[in-house]
């Protein structure tokens, strides 16, 4: 088994993990990819910053204002540095899907510009025709906003399928993202099926028709290197909590050269350069996104999360996840019964592993597996299409993270067979 | 606390041997409700009148909103929408008792198994999924009347 991290060692760093639940029982955590859990050196950060340096950023001259906004642009600075990105590229939003409305939201606005005679970038205008393309794959955080956008600019919305092993489906890729495309927005490792999508090839695909590219990485950035300059796309957003980072933090990547081009979404203070009573004028990205007081203390703790996934060492963290996959996915597939929904073998997939068992519903499952400690997502983990696609109302999802280890998955894996005892379903 | 007071013997038998499950021939209304969180899906149809309530439903989902669905046709088929409404309120009520709360057998019949279900928050509103339904089909048909709860 693994010996790529001490994991241990890690579990100590974290409080939450020695706590009990339901009867005592030690909790096994087995849904990270939902949210993370955090290490006492984040919440420590975060307090330290309270304690000492708190103060709204980017206004005032005193001495606390200055530090707070000096921690605030540190921490922006690491998290860029963690995805090899410039500090001015990084816009802190409250999530990722703040994120990838922050983007729908630029064509949008961009679109109401140009209709009441404006100028904007044409490359965020649109008009009846035009399309925009994401996979059968997506997270309504990057399917829902893109709807929207279609119904409020009569552009049309596209897909690439899946295939039964729960990978994309790209054969018919050329007719898919074509001239009409203005957007190609995808998921580069799927909550859902677990599935790392070939994003270098379609983010190529989208520029060679003069679309822009968007990859949500909430789920590949916290488990594996990611540099932004790889995925070769335009946007590129995730969140910080599903990090070990705090909740209300995400970030949104953007080349600058289309940030500087892009409209603001949510207006007011701080994201200004000059205002009148007729009419205002924006400061330059990142600024230009960042409206009113942001999250300071969560930015700061976001910042100590990277530095302790640094010192871990992301190649490790990834091998890890690797060498668990591996083994959760042949336990799983060693018990009569159950179902992998996504690719059930290891090769470009994440750690996120959706699975049925045959005559209990997913809810269920779910919770016998609770009452053994093991805490999993059940329902459509916001991917209602997939489970359309794969025809199952819900799934029961385990994902890990670097403080799982074989221990937990054999926890759940006989919590698993305790279901079928319990709901009668043993062969 | 243990699981199995969420999941009574009697839940686990209507859930595997639904009763009185099917849609009705010429219903005067239906209503399809969803657990959007866990795709949880019931599917109330209705016809009769205010004195003799018929049900029938369809549904698919986990074996609390099943179980429950399958409760709910046996306690309010051919009963008096006053009477349907009063088992209501007490199946509702049950369920925001955190478990606490005594049940009425006599008027609750099989649905004082799902005391349990109330100590079970995640689960409440697969248990509340059929009775949602039901109110909603039965106003849309003209039986009953919106109300404040």
């Amino acid at each position: 088994m693994t010996h790529s991290l001490d994991v241990a060692r890690i579990r100590k760093d974290f409080p939450i993990l020695s706590r009990t639940v339901r009867d005592g029982r030690p909790l096994v955590y087995l849904d990270s990819a939902a949210t993370s859990q955090k290490p006492e050196c984040v919440l420590d950060a975060e307090r330290h910053f309270y304690e000492t340096s708190n103060a709204a950023v980017h206004r005032g001259a005193h001495q606390l204002a200055e530090e707070a906004t000096e921690a605030y642009e540190s921490a922006r600075e690491a998290i860029a540095g963690f995805v090899g990105a410039n500090a001015a590229d990084i816009i802190f939003t409250k999530n990722a899907t703040e994120g990838i409305n922050l983007v729908s939201y630029a064509f949008s606005n961009a679109t109401s510009e140009a209709a009441w005679g404006g100028s904007p970038d044409p490359r965020f205008v649109l008009k009846p025709g035009d399309s925009i393309v994401v996979t059968e794959m997506e997270h309504h955080a990057n399917l829902v906003p893109w709807q929207q956008l279609c119904a409020r600019t009569g552009a049309t919305l596209r897909w690439i399928p899946l295939t039964d092993d729960g990978r994309l489906d790209l054969s018919d890729l050329g007719s898919i993202i074509d001239y009409s495309t203005k957007m190609v927005s995808i998921v580069h490792q799927s909550n859902i099926l677990g599935t790392i999508t070939p994003v270098r090839e379609i983010m190529d695909a989208a520029h060679q028709v003069g679309a822009l590219g968007l990859v949500d990485a909430c789920q590949s950035v916290p488990h594996m290197p990611v540099n932004v300059h790889e995925l070769g796309a335009d946007f590129i957003t995730w969140s910080g909590h599903k990090m070990l980072g705090p909740t209300g933090i995400g970030l949104l990547w953007g080349r600058s050269e289309i940030l500087a081009a892009m409209p603001p979404f949510i207006s007011g203070g701080s994201m200004i350069e000059t205002v009148t009573m007729e009419a205002s004028t924006f400061a330059a990205p990142p600024m230009r996104f960042e409206a009113g007081v942001p999250m300071v203390a969560q930015a700061v703790g976001l910042g100590r999360a990277v530095r302790y996934l640094e010192d871990l060492g992301m190649d490790q963290v990834f091998a890890h996840e690797v060498d668990l996959t591996d083994y959760t996915l042949k336990k799983l597939q060693g018990i009569d019964g159950v179902r992998i929904i996504g690719p059930a073998d290891n090769v470009d997939r994440g750690s996120a592993i959706s699975f049925v068992v045959d005559g209990i519903h997913p809810h269920d499952v779910g919770q016998i597996m609770d009452s053994w400690g093991v805490a999993v997502r059940v329902g459509h983990h916001c991917a209602w299409p997939v489970c359309r696609r794969f025809a199952v109302p819900a799934t029961t999802r385990i994902s890990t993270y670097l403080y799982n280890d074989t221990a937990d998955i054999d926890v759940a894996m006989a919590s698993i067979v305790a279901a079928q005892e319990y709901f009668g379903t043993k062969g | 606390m243990s699981v199995d007071s969420l999941y009574q013997e009697i839940i686990l038998d209507h859930y595997k041997h639904p009763r009185g499950k099917g849609p009705l021939e010429s219903p005067l209304a239906q209503s399809h409700q969803v657990n959007p969180t866990c795709g949880d899906e019931v599917t109330v149809d209705v016809s009769g009148n205010a004195h003799s309530v018929h049900i029938g439903y369809e549904g698919q989902g986990c074996s609390i909103s099943q179980a429950s669905a399958s409760v709910m046709s046996e306690m309010v088929n051919g009963a008096s929408i006053d009477t349907i409404t009063e088992k209501r309120r007490a199946f509702v009520e049950l369920m925001h008792a955190k478990g606490q709360g005594v049940p009425d057998e006599e008027m609750l019949e099989d649905g004082v198994a799902f005391a349990g279900v109330a100590k079970y928050p995640a689960r409440v509103k697969c248990a509340l999924l059929p009775w949602v339904a039901l109110q909603d089909a039965a106003i849309k048909a003209g039986i009953a009347h919106e109300e404040n709860s």
